[in-house]
């Protein structure tokens, strides 16, 4: 699906079914420098159950036109255009990762058209240490480099992928790489100097579900304290043998957080 | 942090310990089909909406540890396992070229892949044009609008052609056409195509991958780099496809988009799967697959001395020869070795390639490459007999040529057994 928005095509993937207002509807919010491909089993398997499911690729990323935008606040405030534009009513937010920033923001600007919340890899404040702000300011490969480290399980590393034949790691960095220039720079700054997180949870009238890895050392289980602590009707569920990159180290263990959120 | 080595890939890559037994070794599923949990689980997986199983042919726990292990090891975003390395090549081909599509191929082929070219393909109505794999330029000529894939081997069968990899991947590239490589006789541990811009690769894990010669079996590697949305080229796999709920496979899996629609449709469609037993075996070798290159690299390398310098022997086609025309390049790109598998011309023809052959004893003479043991064979009357005079002539295949693929047996004994050969060859 495209539609235009500030003068920019943005592109959805709904799992090859048309939006039909009344139905339950998720959006789902890709990470910094990813795409909407990483809820590609997620999202065809809501859209074939009744939902409005939608994959939407951010500014400046994946197929979307324009540019990466600067901040989560805006980032957040362009989410809830793009939720208003839709015209389906209410909906869940989906977010991993720079995506569950852009969630928690959003549903904070606009808790009237937000009834659910579900984030993965989520940790607040989000910093970004300097030699991996400064690879990708550099568009310097190495910044992939780092993230494919520091955001995979040891196990992931080597694979086991119930995915057959896909090698997660390298299947991440291609598409990775894909927005070196100058956008994955973009998005961890945007994360890095999130500030308002705490505030957001803090007034967060929504259940909101954390979906987190057990060894992820971008967002370490332990940095979502705060965040959990903040807020007022939260559940957590940590995957075990999973780092930062839960749909693609651990797809069946999401799909079965995820059915129990939208299907309970 | 590192990314892990080539050895601890070989060993873990693709594998955890199986999580109901604790076995370390990857088990063997030797089953047609997995059991659905509840029948929303089995309709998901019909919708392509959730990771898992379904039935053997389209993909299978055991083979999937060897399709990630040798992706691991290539560099590549996943791999698709086939029933034979021939099978590989043509679900390679069939995934991305219609009716009418043409391929640009080098002419220094395996005889199977030039059969598969010039006489089946054609029926389908896919055409190659065959060029020297030394003219970069003939590849850049050779290439029409409805070319779609540049394809090569690394290294030639059986004259060791070495493919300016680089420079190929350039010219496929500038026509928006990705370059497949059939890799078999150099292996991931001896050259990664991927680095140096190729976008498909190809190997035969019957032969080194495998390298007890117990098993058939072929494998397709993407690197995931090739833009086939930018080509704008590649129907099969930028537009809904009606075989296959309407998926468009770039939009909805992005870097895996060629590999899901092998799987997919390929293996579903045309059904070369490998079975999960033959993974197995094959998984065995992979995991001493850098130790046993090295040994078959340092014997080669004895044998190759040995041979040039006797006086039965016309010449010797090794890169790492300083006559070879490819010894510069092979210097760059494959530093480690150039592989075991070679040719050389010996004095007398055919009658004394005859006498030779049937005068060794450890070699064996038989249609194979890549295998622990020691193997010669003749390809003009065997392995590439289908080709007519002019391609044989065209792949430099003369009647005396002989081919060797150099084993792990111990350096002395066969070069005692080629000195015994060829001694007897002339008299």
């Amino acid at each position: 699906m495209e539609i235009e928005l500030n003068n920019h095509t943005v592109f959805a993937a709904t799992g090859r079914e048309d939006l039909v207002p009344g139905l339950p509807t998720i959006v789902f919010i890709h990470g910094a420098g990813l795409d909407h491909t990483v809820w590609t089993l997620f999202n065809r398997y809501f859209a074939k159950r009744q939902f409005n499911s939608i994959a939407v690729d951010l500014p400046g990323h994946g197929r979307s036109g324009g540019k990466p935008l600067h901040s989560i606040e805006d980032c957040a405030r362009w989410l809830v255009e793009f939720i208003h534009a839709l015209k389906i009513g209410q909906t869940a937010l989906v977010g991993h990762s720079m995506g569950a920033l852009i969630a928690l923001e959003a549903a904070h600007r606009a808790q009237a058209v937000i009834n659910k919340l579900v984030l993965l890899g989520a940790a607040v404040p989000m910093p970004v240490a300097d030699p991996l702000l400064n690879a990708a300011q550099a568009n310097d490969h190495s910044a992939v480099d780092m993230i494919m480290l520091y955001a995979h399980a040891d196990a992931s590393q080597l694979g086991g992928n119930p995915v057959a034949g896909i090698h997660i790691m390298n299947s991440n960095m291609r598409l990775l790489e894909r927005s070196l220039e100058n956008v994955l720079y973009a998005d961890l700054k945007a994360c890095h100097e999130y500030s308002n997180g705490l505030a957001a949870a803090r007034n967060m009238l929504l259940p909101v579900t954390l979906i987190l890895g057990a060894e992820d050392r971008m967002t370490p289980p332990a940095q979502s304290t705060d965040l959990i602590n903040t807020l007022e009707q939260v559940r957590v569920e940590t995957l075990p043998d999973c780092g930062h990159m839960l749909m693609s180290e651990q797809p069946e263990a999401v799909h079965r957080a995820l059915s129990r959120i939208f299907h309970n | 942090m590192k990314y892990p080595g080539f050895d601890t890939i070989s060993l873990h890559g693709g594998q955890r310990p199986d999580p109901v037994t604790g076995a370390r070794a990857a088990p063997i599923y030797q089953t047609t089909s997995f059991v659905f949990r509840e029948t929303d689980q089995a309709s998901s997986m019909f919708d392509i909406a959730r990771s898992g199983h379904v039935y053997s042919r389209i993909s299978n726990p055991t083979v999937g540890v060897l399709e990630e292990r040798i992706a691991g090891l290539e560099g590549g975003t996943g791999a698709v396992a086939t029933a034979s390395g021939m099978a590989a090549i043509h679900l390679a081909v069939c995934t991305i070229m219609d009716g009418g599509s043409h391929i640009v191929s080098s002419h220094a082929l395996y005889g199977g892949t030039h059969n598969l070219f010039t006489y089946t393909l054609p029926r389908f109505g896919i055409t190659t044009t065959f060029v020297d794999p030394r003219d970069p330029d003939a590849f850049k000529r050779a290439i029409r609008p409805e070319t779609r894939l540049i394809y090569a081997e690394t290294i030639g069968n059986p004259r060791c052609e070495v493919l300016d990899i680089e420079t190929i991947a350039g010219i496929a590239h500038d026509a928006y056409i990705p370059l497949m490589l059939d890799s078999t006789l150099t292996t991931p541990s001896l050259l990664k195509p991927f680095e140096h811009g190729a976008d498909i690769v190809i190997h035969s894990l019957t032969k080194f991958l495998g390298g007890h010669g117990v098993a058939i079996g072929g494998i397709i590697v993407d690197s995931g780099r090739f833009d086939w949305d930018g080509s704008g080229k590649f129907k099969t796999l930028t537009e809904p496809y009606p075989g296959i709920l309407n998926i468009d496979f770039a939009e909805d899996f992005g870097p895996d988009a060629f590999l899901h629609r092998a799987r997919r449709e390929g293996l579903r469609d045309f059904g070369a799967a490998l079975s999960p037993t033959h993974a197995f075996y094959i998984l065995q070798g992979v995991e001493t697959l850098a130790l046993r290159m090295d040994k078959h690299v340092a014997n080669t390398r004895k044998i190759v001395e040995c041979l040039d310098h006797n006086e039965a022997v016309e010449y010797v086609t090794y890169p790492e020869l300083p006559a070879h025309p490819d010894h510069e390049l092979a210097k760059k790109l494959l530093p480690k070795g150039c592989g075991s598998v070679f040719s050389f011309e010996l004095k007398g023809g055919l009658e004394a390639g005859i006498k030779f052959i049937e005068s060794l004893k450890v070699f064996s003479h038989l249609a194979n490459v890549g295998d622990a043991k020691s193997l010669v064979i003749h390809p003009a009357s065997t392995t590439h007999s289908r080709m007519d005079a002019d391609a044989l002539k065209q792949a430099g295949i003369s009647a005396g040529l002989v081919r060797l693929s150099v084993g792990l047996e111990d350096p002395d004994d066969l070069i005692n057994d080629l000195n015994r050969a060829l001694y007897r060859s002339q008299k």
